[in-house]
């Protein structure tokens, strides 16, 4: 086995409240393989969101380490991008697609000439070639969204990480988004790393699920879920493998919990 | 639930032709624009306003008091032509520009260095706490003893109201910055002069600006006092000596279009050269209606 993209060993992370601190994850391991789409599951409060902030660098653990291609990541870099779920991440001051050129522009990695191709030719991938000349708060949550994720894959990063993205969107929306987000892997074959807490989107969006328990966040399980998204949502594995998700998630819980992350997914 | 007694049926049909409600989208007729006219709005406001100065003059009928509108439009043409109202005002803005320049690259040090760190934002704070509410006009006793009569001492007094407002309205644009904003800046590896430039500056641009609004407010009322108390040097008066020697004549049109002179460059900055900033910048952005 070649060895991982990014490797988590016994990560533990606390942060400081003014009156707490507070323990996020405790002894995190896992390990994500170029391609994969992995995705990270847990309750609200299981720190899902915070051991994404580490991976990105914004918050060292105090305990273990986390590699990426071998190296330690200490401080945030272009190397992992993030979308986060806010809309506020787009700068309302440029246009789409100088949103998509700003990266490109910072870090230097493409000539000038050579990073306009490649936000023309992203933003056509998401399509919004016909708005790439608006400023972002003319456009639905949906669309700016899809800016996001354009910006982010436009700079090639060894890994996108991506934190409850399509959570502020409408129910509808969040259904194309996560079918757009599949094509546009299909195409291109990135790495990226998935925080949900839906239980539907974890299995479609993913080929791997780390599910983790609540307070403070521990490795419960990782599944495989490479074989199934829409097209099979009506088939027994969908079902099953959702059970066998929710038991992990909840079987020490009563069951009413169970009720609501069913209204929620 | 129970159930309803008739059963409905179910249909799936074309939607109805959305060309027989007419135009979706239909351009404003001109006067519907005119009306809507923010800057038309204005003009009707002003109009008004000087009708009624003028019938209420007109009225009173006392020029030493209070002169009509018509008159002190006399006066002013008359000193507009012959060249002495214009020489005072290219003094006073000339002033009042060295002075704003010299406040806002003090304000923009003094952000930096608060920003930079958690006790330079307290200093920053406490510093505005203390010297906004301060009225710049008082100062101008201690710029005379420090600078003497002239141009630095009124440099002094503008740079001192100019430099809170700007500082405290940038600083807290600053620390409005969305967590999310500044992280997606940090994330592209910005930091430092960088970050503050790219990223911290334009997302509290709505903010700056406001502050740069109320700097020059403050900057051209403090520059127009601190000439009434004293506004010669080396023979060349403001528009506040212009007033306090119109006022010493009992030449009360004259005061009135030196007044004028103040209310119209005002007006000229705010509703001219601020606006177009805001048109190209925030409501351009959509960060401020």
């Amino acid at each position: 086995m070649t060895a991982a993209l990014l490797e988590v060993k016994g990560v533990t992370l606390q942060y400081k409240t003014p009156r707490h601190l507070v323990t996020a994850t405790y002894k995190v391991d896992f390990d994500v393989q170029q391609g994969d789409r992995y995705v990270i599951l847990g309750p609200s409060g299981c720190g899902k969101s915070t051991l994404l902030k580490a991976v990105g660098g914004f918050m060292p653990p105090v305990e273990g380490s986390i590699r990426i291609r071998g190296r330690e990541v200490d401080v945030p870099g272009p190397d992992r991008m993030m979308v986060f779920q806010e809309f506020e991440q787009l700068m309302p001051w440029k246009t789409v697609f100088q949103n998509v050129l700003f990266p490109m522009k910072v870090t230097k990695k493409f000539s000038p000439d050579e990073a306009k191709t490649r936000a023309k030719a992203v933003i056509e991938k998401v399509k919004l070639t016909e708005f790439q000349d608006i400023y972002p708060h003319m456009l639905s949550g949906g669309m700016k969204m899809r800016v996001a994720i354009a910006r982010a894959m436009a700079l090639e990063p060894d890994i996108l990480l991506m934190d409850e993205p399509f959570a502020a969107l409408d129910a509808l929306t969040r259904r194309a988004m996560q079918q757009e987000l599949l094509s546009l892997w299909d195409q291109l074959r990135f790495t990226v790393l998935f925080v949900t807490h839906s239980i539907e989107e974890a299995i479609i969006v993913g080929s791997r699920i780390l599910v983790l328990s609540p307070h403070p966040g521990r490795v419960r399980a990782e599944l495989d879920a490479g074989g199934i998204d829409y097209s099979n949502i009506d088939k027994p594995e969908f079902g099953v493998m959702s059970k066998r998700i929710h038991k992990l998630l909840f079987d020490d819980e009563t069951p009413r919990a169970q009720t609501t992350e069913g209204a929620h997914a | 639930m129970s159930q309803p007694s008739q059963q409905r049926p179910e249909f799936e049909i074309e939607p109805a032709q959305s060309g027989v409600i007419g135009d979706v989208e239909r351009p404003l007729s001109f006067g519907e624009r005119i009306v809507n006219n923010e800057s038309v709005q204005r003009l009707a406001i002003l109009v008004v306003l000087i009708v009624v100065w003028e019938l209420y003059a007109r009225w009173l009928n006392n020029s030493l008091l209070f002169p009509t509108f018509t008159e002190t439009l006399r006066t002013f043409w008359h000193d507009i032509s012959n060249g002495v109202l214009i020489n005072r005002t290219i003094t006073s803005l000339r002033t009042l520009a060295l002075g704003y320049a010299c406040g806002l690259v003090l304000a923009g040090l003094f952000t930096t260095f608060a920003v930079a760190s958690g006790i330079g934002t307290r200093i920053l704070s406490t510093l505005t706490a203390m010297f906004n509410p301060l009225p710049a006009i008082a100062l101008l006793p201690l710029a005379l003893i420090w600078f003497g009569l002239g141009t630095p001492s009124l440099v002094f007094v503008i740079v001192h109201s100019v430099l809170w407002a700007v500082a405290l309205n940038t600083l807290i644009g600053f620390r409005g910055v969305p967590e999310t904003l500044r992280m997606s800046g940090r994330n592209v590896g910005l930091t430092g002069a960088r970050y503050v430039g790219l990223i911290l500056i334009p997302a509290a641009f709505p903010s700056i600006l406001a502050g740069l609004k109320i700097g020059w407010a403050f900057a051209w009322r403090t520059l127009v006092a601190a000439e009434l108390v004293f506004g010669v040097s080396s023979r060349s008066g403001g528009i506040g000596w212009y007033i306090f020697e119109a006022r010493n004549d009992l030449d009360t049109a004259t005061v009135f279009s030196g007044l004028l002179t103040v209310i119209l460059i005002g007006l000229f900055v705010e509703s001219v050269i601020f606006r177009a900033i805001e048109a190209r910048t925030v409501n351009l952005w959509g960060m401020q209606r």
